[in-house]
């Protein structure tokens, strides 16, 4: 049950509290509630839809952010059912704790599954650097992306970061080199590659994860070279425009489509994937099959020839 | 001393370099306050004699003393930026453009030529920090990755000189996927077995740092230089407190692992010769 609301979920809070009430008192009396609470549910749900479906590009970015959404190892337990085995360690220097990954039997098949993870709880977030992750975090996903070219299964990365880490160690150990190395070696993988944004999608901590045949954004997510808070501060110089910057930047789901920048939208239940996570997790799963299906039909190198016609072709500039 | 010689006509100065000197004469380094005659400047490469330091230059400077004779084609010169978001934020995005390429007089961030180097063909690459900050958008991003297919076909080297504090952001995604475009021509380069330099100048930051400046066979910088993936501010907000002496700056980064090797600016085009000499059939 969602115990957070967000400011514009203001209405749909009231009526929950209200079938609440409801349901109390036809628990403690012998008053007959279910007229009214047929009503009110059918009004939450009609609620629910009108502010969904309305959300502006800073209230999608609050809904990606939602402390109750449900994060990267909450995907693949539910599209594995707990056959997955996580793998750690970048071979390296260390495991970070914020980029997880692993082989698991989604309906029987083997698949690599690998993403950025955020903390549940204050301890864990902490734990988890916020999904911000350092170089190693990198290095690891990378060695894991091999593992599956070696082995040939599918790759599902599950993109959920507010950017790569940008601390001290992370600047000595190469920041920069990890993610511009697990672009050019993306960019040729042989085996199908399928990249979801499943919150945020923030520049390239994202993108260190995000070359994909398929590139797909949940519906409430957003995808962009910085966030919209950054944006604020550096070109309005002020912290104060981050709902201008979230507009200005065409981050959503949809903007993105429209702008040929990503393959497709996956629908989020009714009041985001936090309101239903087993149905979040239903939709997003399908869509993957859906993609995999179809991708592995073709030769290793058609889906590396089509990537990277995809990603070369990408930008908008005149000529004269 | 360089062994080559430098064309008389290959070190004149852009009246647009000129007008940042006092009085259009002379040049005072911003580290150690010594002046010398711009004529002096230009003949040094725009490198201070006295302390070293490397003057931020553009495209056309390195191509005149990288180029033989100063002599090069350049290769889409016609791109510029469209406005893809149609973006606004204290200033139109477009207005932005317009208002820049006007005044200095170019398209955007960047250039990028054909040539010979020590009489072999190559295909270089420059950045130009005068336009927004050497940001890399669309056209910044497509001029690489076309000058990258043109090394290949041709198999030609390819120089990238990286100077850029980052993505443009008033092109939001469409600049992100910019490093995508870059590493996806490089990884085409690579398997061509052509061979690709990546130059890093002061500053190489974000996004640039995060994608093609990072993914030469081989990578060198200019001495001194400000090369990171988050900037100098960022970092230090994030880990509360001062920076330590010398953090981000080339020598730092060789330390660290991630430079093949650290050239001057009046050492490079030697260097760069017998290197890809060393690497010839
Ligand atoms: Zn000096």
């Amino acid at each position: 049950m969602v115990t957070t609301y967000l400011d514009f979920e203001e209405p749909i809070k009231e009526l929950v509290d209200q079938i609440n009430q409801a349901k109390e008192i036809s628990e403690k009396s012998d008053v007959d509630m279910k007229k009214t609470l047929t009503e009110l549910n059918t009004k939450l749900a009609k609620t629910t839809k009108e502010i969904y479906d309305n959300l502006t590009p800073w209230e999608r970015v609050q809904v990606s952010r939602h402390p109750e959404r449900p994060y990267t190892l909450a995907y693949i337990e539910a599209f594995t059912g707990g056959n997955f085995i996580e793998l750690f360690g970048d071979r390296n220097v260390k495991d970070d704790k914020a980029m997880v990954g692993g082989f698991g039997l989604m309906d029987g098949e083997s698949v690599m599954f690998i993403g950025q993870q955020k903390g549940v709880n204050t301890k864990l977030r902490q734990y988890r650097n916020f999904g911000m992750a350092n170089p190693e975090g990198y290095r690891k996903a990378l060695r894991l992306m091999k593992l599956a070219e070696k082995f040939n299964k599918p790759i599902v990365t599950l993109i959920d970061t507010p950017g790569a880490y940008p601390g001290l160690e992370a600047e000595e150990r190469g920041q920069g080199e990890a993610i511009a190395k697990n672009l050019l070696e993306m960019v040729q993988l042989k085996v199908p590659v399928i990249c979801v944004v499943i919150g945020e999608g923030a520049s390239g901590g994202a993108l260190g994860i995000g070359i994909g045949d398929k590139v797909l954004m949940m519906e409430n997510t957003w995808y962009s070279v910085i966030s919209p808070e950054s944006c604020s501060s550096i070109l309005w110089r002020s912290w104060d425009f981050k709902v201008d910057a979230a507009k200005a930047l065409k981050l959503t789901a949809e903007d993105m489509l429209k702008n040929k920048l990503i393959d497709g939208v996956i629908k989020e239940p009714l009041g985001g994937a936090h309101a239903n996570p087993e149905e979040a997790f239903k939709l997003v799963k399908s869509e993957i099959k859906k993609h995999l299906k179809v991708l592995k039909k073709d030769s290793p190198k058609k889906r590396i020839d089509a990537r990277i016609k995809k990603f070369a072709g990408m930008g908008v500039y005149n000529s004269k | 001393m360089a062994w080559f010689r430098r064309d008389k006509e290959g070190i004149t100065t852009p009246t647009t370099e000129k007008k940042e000197t006092p009085e259009g004469l002379w040049y005072k380094c911003p580290e150690c306050n010594t002046v010398v005659t711009s004529e002096d400047f230009e003949a040094n490469l725009w490198v201070c004699a006295e302390c070293q330091y490397h003057e931020k230059v553009g495209p056309e400077e390195y191509f005149k003393f990288l180029f033989d004779g100063g002599k090069y084609k350049e290769l889409d010169p016609n791109l510029y930026s469209a406005d893809p978001l149609e973006f606004e934020d204290k200033k139109k995005y477009a207005d932005r453009v317009k208002d820049t390429m006007e005044k200095t007089k170019l398209k955007d961030a960047i250039k990028t030529a054909h040539g010979k180097l020590d009489k072999k063909d190559i295909v270089i690459a420059c950045m130009d920090f005068k336009f927004i900050g050497g940001s890399m958008g669309s056209v910044v991003g497509e001029k690489i990755a076309r000058a990258i297919e043109f090394a290949r076909k041709k198999k030609y080297p390819f120089i990238m000189i990286s100077k850029s504090g980052g993505a443009r952001m008033m092109e939001g995604a469409f600049s992100l996927m910019q490093m995508a475009k870059t590493s996806a021509r490089l990884a085409q380069l690579a398997e061509a077995k052509v061979p690709y330099i990546s130059i890093l100048t002061n500053p190489t930051t974000g996004g640039v740092t995060a994608s093609f400046a990072m993914l030469g066979d081989f990578n060198i910088a200019e001495p001194k230089a400000l090369i990171g993936f988050a900037g100098p501010r960022v970092v230090k907000e994030t880990i509360g407190k001062d920076l330590p002496e010398g953090f981000q700056t080339s020598e730092f980064v060789l330390e660290k692992g991630f430079l093949d090797f650290i050239v001057q600016r009046n050492e490079m085009k030697q260097k760069l010769a017998l290197l890809l000499n060393m690497l010839k059939k």
